[in-house]
C-alpha cells in the first residue's frame, strides 16, 4: 500500500509537467499579455519592467521561458509573480484564507451532496415506481440538465426578486454580509456564513447529487434482488433490518468509486459558483487572473486544479481500498 | 388482441413464427420508453426550429430595433372595447421615461389593433441557406397592412428580438455536441481500439496518454483555450471551430478508455478466437467482428455526450470565453443576464436558459431510452 502510494505520488510529477507545458504553450498564444500592456502604461517604471522581463526571460523564446519558470519552482519554490498585483503567485492565489475557503466549500459541498443523495436514493429504491420515486427521478434529471451558472442566476433572482431577502437585512453573494466582515466569530456570524454558503452547496452540488442519487437507487434495487436478501427476509427479519443492515451496506460500497469521478464536476462547479456568487476562493483569484491575462497566476491556478484532481483521485482510491476488502494494491 | 389476429393467416392456419431482427427489437424497446420518446420528439422540435429559424422567427437576429431596447414580451389581447376577437392582436408601444427616476417603460397605443397573421412577408432570409424568401410564420399586421413589433420573448439591450435570437442560437448550441462527436469518436475508436486490441507496449503507452488527458482540469483549461482564441481576433467561424476543438481535446480520452475496455473484453471472446483460427486478418477482425459489438455502446455514448457538450459550451459562452457576437448561442444570450439587478428588471433575458435545460433534458431522456433499448438484459 505504501509503495503504491509513493508510486502514485511520483507519477503525478510527469503528469503535472506535461499539463503545465501544454497550458504554458496555450498562454503564449495570447498576443496581448499583461507585460505588453504594462509597457504601454506610463505609470509603470520601464526599468522595472525590463528587469522583470529579464528575470522571467519574457523576451526569450517559449521553451526558455518555460524552463525559467520551472527552474524557479523547483529551485526556489517561486511560481512567478502576479503582474497585476506585483505579489508572488502563491500569495495571489491563496492569500486571505482563499485556499481555506476553497477546501471548506469543497468539503462541505461533498458532505451535503452525499448526505442528501444517499437517503433519497434509498427512499427512491424502497418506493420504486411510486409517485415519490418518479418525482425524485424527475428532479434528479432536472438537476443533471441545468447548467450550474443558470441555476445560480435563477437562485439569485428568486432570492432577490421573489423573496426580497434584502428586506431581512440579508445579502446574496460573497460569504458574509458587510456588517460581519472583519468582526470576530460569533454565533450570528456563523449563521450569516450558513446563509451565504447554502446557495453555493446547491449550485456546485446539484448535478453530482442527481447522479449519485440515481446510482444509489440503481445499486440498492440490484442488491435487493439478490438471493441473500431473500434469505434475510425468509428468516423473518423486519424490512428495516433487511434494507438497512443487509442491502444498503453492500449497495453503498460501489458508490465510493464515484467519489473520484465526481471531482472534475466539483472543480468546474466551484469555479462557476465562485464567479457568480462572488466567493473569495482560489477559483475566484484564477478567474480574475484570466480576465487580466495574468500569465503566471493562470499557470498557478491550472497547477492547483490539476493537483487538486490528482490528490482527490488518490484519496478516493485509498478510500475504495479501505471499504472494499477485495481491492488490493501492490 | 392484434397479436393473435396477426399470428393467424387468412386461411386460419398458424403463421410461421418469424423472430424480429435486432434493429426491430431495439426499435420496439425504444418505443416502450415513454419518457425517452417525449425526449426524442422535443429534440426533433428543437432541431427543426433551429434549422428553419429564418421562417419561424419573425425578424432578422441581428437587426436592432432601436426604439425598443429591453422591451418586455409582447402581450396578446383578445378583448377590447369593441368586443372579443378570436384572432389575437397586439398594440404598438412607445418608450417613455419617468420624469423623476428616468426609468424607461413602454406605453401601449390602444387606438389601433395589429392582428397576428400567419405566413406574412417580412425581412428577407435564405431558407436552409438555399432559397431566398421573405415569408415568416407569423407577424402582427393592422388592417391597412402596417406592422407592429411582436417580441415573443422580449428584446435585448439593442432592441433585438430575443425569440429570433434564441432560435438562431439553437443552431450553435445544438450543433456543438454532434460536431465534437464527429471529431472525438474516430480518434477514440482508433486509439482505444489499438490499445485494447494489441495490448502490451502499445496498450501501456496509450493508457498513459489517456491518463494525461483525463487529468486535465476541463473547465479551467477550456477557459484558457477560450481566452487564447478570443484574443487572437479570429473570425467568428474560427472561434466556433476553436471551441469545438477545445471540447474535443478534453473529452476524447474518457471515451477512448471505455472503448479500450470494451475491445479488450470482446477480444477475449470465443468468436474472435474462432475468427482468428479461421485465418481472419487483424483488420477484418476489428471491422467485422469487434466493431459491430461496439455500435450500440457508441450510439448511446454519442447521445449522452451531446448534453454534456451543450452544458460546457453554454458555460463557456456565458462566461464570455466561448461563442462571441455576432454569433450567438443559448449560453451567449444568457451573457446579457449576468447581474441580479439586470435580471430583476428584465427577467425575460433568462428564457434562453430554459432552452438549455429542456434541450439537455431531452437528450438525456433520449440517451436513456436508447441505452435501455440496446441492453439485451433489460426488459422494461
Amino acid at each position: 500500500m505504501i509503495s503504491y502510494a509513493i508510486r502514485r505520488t511520483l507519477y503525478m510529477l510527469p503528469l503535472l509537467l506535461i499539463i503545465s507545458l501544454f497550458s504554458f504553450a496555450l498562454l503564449q498564444l495570447m498576443p496581448g499579455n499583461y507585460v505588453s500592456r504594462m509597457k504601454m502604461n506610463p505609470q509603470f517604471d520601464q526599468k522595472t519592467i525590463q528587469a522583470m522581463e529579464e528575470y522571467y526571460g519574457l523576451d526569450k523564446p517559449f521553451m526558455t521561458q518555460y524552463w525559467f519558470w520551472i527552474r524557479g519552482i523547483v529551485l526556489r519554490g517561486n511560481f512567478g509573480i502576479s503582474f497585476a498585483t506585483g505579489l508572488p503567485v502563491f500569495y495571489t492565489l491563496f492569500m486571505g484564507d482563499r485556499l481555506l475557503w476553497t477546501l471548506i466549500i469543497s468539503l462541505t459541498t461533498m458532505l451535503f451532496t452525499w448526505l442528501s443523495a444517499i437517503p433519497i436514493g434509498i427512499y427512491s429504491a424502497t418506493h420504486q415506481y411510486k409517485l415519490s420515486d418518479h418525482t425524485f427521478t424527475f428532479f434528479g434529471f432536472l438537476g443533471l440538465s441545468i447548467p450550474n451558472f443558470f441555476f445560480a442566476l435563477v437562485l439569485l433572482w428568486i432570492l432577490v426578486a421573489g423573496f426580497d431577502v434584502g428586506k431581512y437585512g440579508l445579502g446574496v453573494g460573497g460569504l458574509f454580509d458587510n456588517r460581519f466582515i472583519g468582526t470576530p466569530w460569533t454565533l450570528a456570524k456563523v449563521g450569516n456564513l450558513l446563509w451565504h454558503i447554502w446557495p453555493a452547496w446547491l449550485v456546485i452540488g446539484t448535478s453530482g447529487m442527481a447522479g449519485l442519487m440515481r446510482y444509489m437507487r440503481g445499486n440498492l434495487l440490484d442488491t435487493l434482488a439478490l438471493p441473500y436478501v431473500r434469505t434475510a427476509r425468509s428468516k423473518g427479519l423486519t424490512e428495516h433490518v433487511v434494507v438497512y443492515k443487509h442491502a444498503v451496506r453492500n449497495a453503498i460500497n460501489p458508490l465510493v468509486s464515484m467519489l473520484g469521478m465526481s471531482l472534475p464536476g466539483l472543480v468546474s462547479g466551484s469555479l462557476v459558483a465562485a464567479i457568480i456568487l462572488n466567493l473569495p476562493t482560489v477559483e475566484r483569484a484564477f478567474w480574475t487572473a484570466l480576465l487580466d491575462q495574468d500569465q503566471y497566476v493562470i499557470m498557478g491556478g491550472i497547477l492547483f486544479f490539476t493537483l487538486f484532481l490528482l490528490i482527490g483521485n488518490l484519496l478516493a482510491d485509498f478510500l475504495l481500498a479501505a471499504v472494499d476488502p477485495r481491492i488490493r494494491y501492490d | 388482441m392484434a397479436k393473435k389476429k396477426d399470428d393467424l393467416n387468412l386461411d386460419g392456419r398458424q403463421r410461421e413464427h418469424v423472430s424480429p431482427s435486432q434493429a426491430e427489437m431495439v426499435w420496439r424497446a425504444f418505443l416502450r420508453h415513454r419518457v425517452g420518446n417525449v425526449g426524442s420528439v422535443i429534440v426533433g422540435i428543437l432541431v427543426l426550429s433551429a434549422a428553419f429559424a429564418g421562417f419561424f422567427a419573425p425578424y432578422n437576429y441581428a437587426t436592432q430595433y432601436n426604439m425598443y431596447p429591453f422591451s418586455a414580451p409582447t402581450t396578446f389581447h383578445f378583448r377590447s372595447n369593441d368586443g372579443f376577437s378570436l384572432r389575437p392582436f397586439v398594440y404598438k408601444t412607445t418608450r417613455e421615461f419617468d420624469p423623476k427616476t428616468y426609468a424607461a417603460y413602454y406605453v401601449p397605443d390602444t387606438s389601433k389593433k395589429y392582428y397576428i397573421r400567419f405566413f406574412v412577408h417580412g425581412s428577407e432570409y435564405r431558407l436552409l441557406g438555399l432559397f431566398k424568401t421573405d415569408i415568416h410564420f407569423f407577424g402582427a399586421r393592422a388592417k391597412d397592412g402596417s406592422e407592429a413589433m411582436v417580441f415573443l420573448f422580449g428584446s435585448d439591450a439593442f432592441g433585438r428580438d430575443l425569440f429570433t435570437r434564441t432560435l438562431i442560437g439553437g443552431r450553435i448550441s445544438l450543433s456543438v455536441g454532434p460536431l465534437v462527436i464527429l471529431i472525438v469518436f474516430p480518434i477514440a475508436i482508433l486509439l482505444g481500439g489499438l490499445s485494447g486490441y494489441y495490448g502490451g507496449g502499445v496498450d501501456m503507452f496509450m493508457q498513459r496518454l489517456f491518463e494525461v488527458f483525463m487529468a486535465i482540469p476541463g473547465l479551467p483549461i477550456l477557459l484558457v483555450i477560450g481566452a487564447a482564441i478570443s484574443s487572437m481576433s479570429l473570425s467568428p467561424t474560427f472561434i466556433f471551430l476553436g471551441i469545438i476543438a477545445g471540447l474535443s481535446f478534453i473529452s476524447w480520452a474518457g471515451i477512448a478508455r471505455v472503448i479500450r475496455g470494451q475491445v479488450l473484453a470482446v477480444r477475449q471472446m470465443d468468436y474472435v478466437a474462432a475468427a482468428k483460427a479461421a485465418g481472419a486478418s487483424d483488420l477484418r477482425i476489428i471491422l467485422r467482428h469487434i466493431t459491430p459489438s461496439l455500435t450500440s455502446y457508441l450510439v448511446v455514448a454519442a447521445t449522452l455526450t451531446i448534453p454534456g457538450m451543450m452544458l460546457t459550451e453554454a458555460t463557456l459562452s456565458y462566461l464570455g470565453f466561448g461563442i462571441h457576437e455576432p454569433m450567438t448561442s443559448w449560453g451567449q444570450l444568457l451573457n446579457a443576464a449576468n447581474n441580479v439587478v439586470g435580471i430583476q428588471l428584465h427577467p425575460w433575458l433568462l428564457i434562453p436558459g430554459i432552452f438549455i435545460v429542456v434541450g439537455v433534458l431531452a437528450f438525456n431522456f433520449m440517451g436513456d431510452a436508447l441505452r435501455d433499448a440496446f441492453d439485451p438484459f433489460s426488459n422494461i
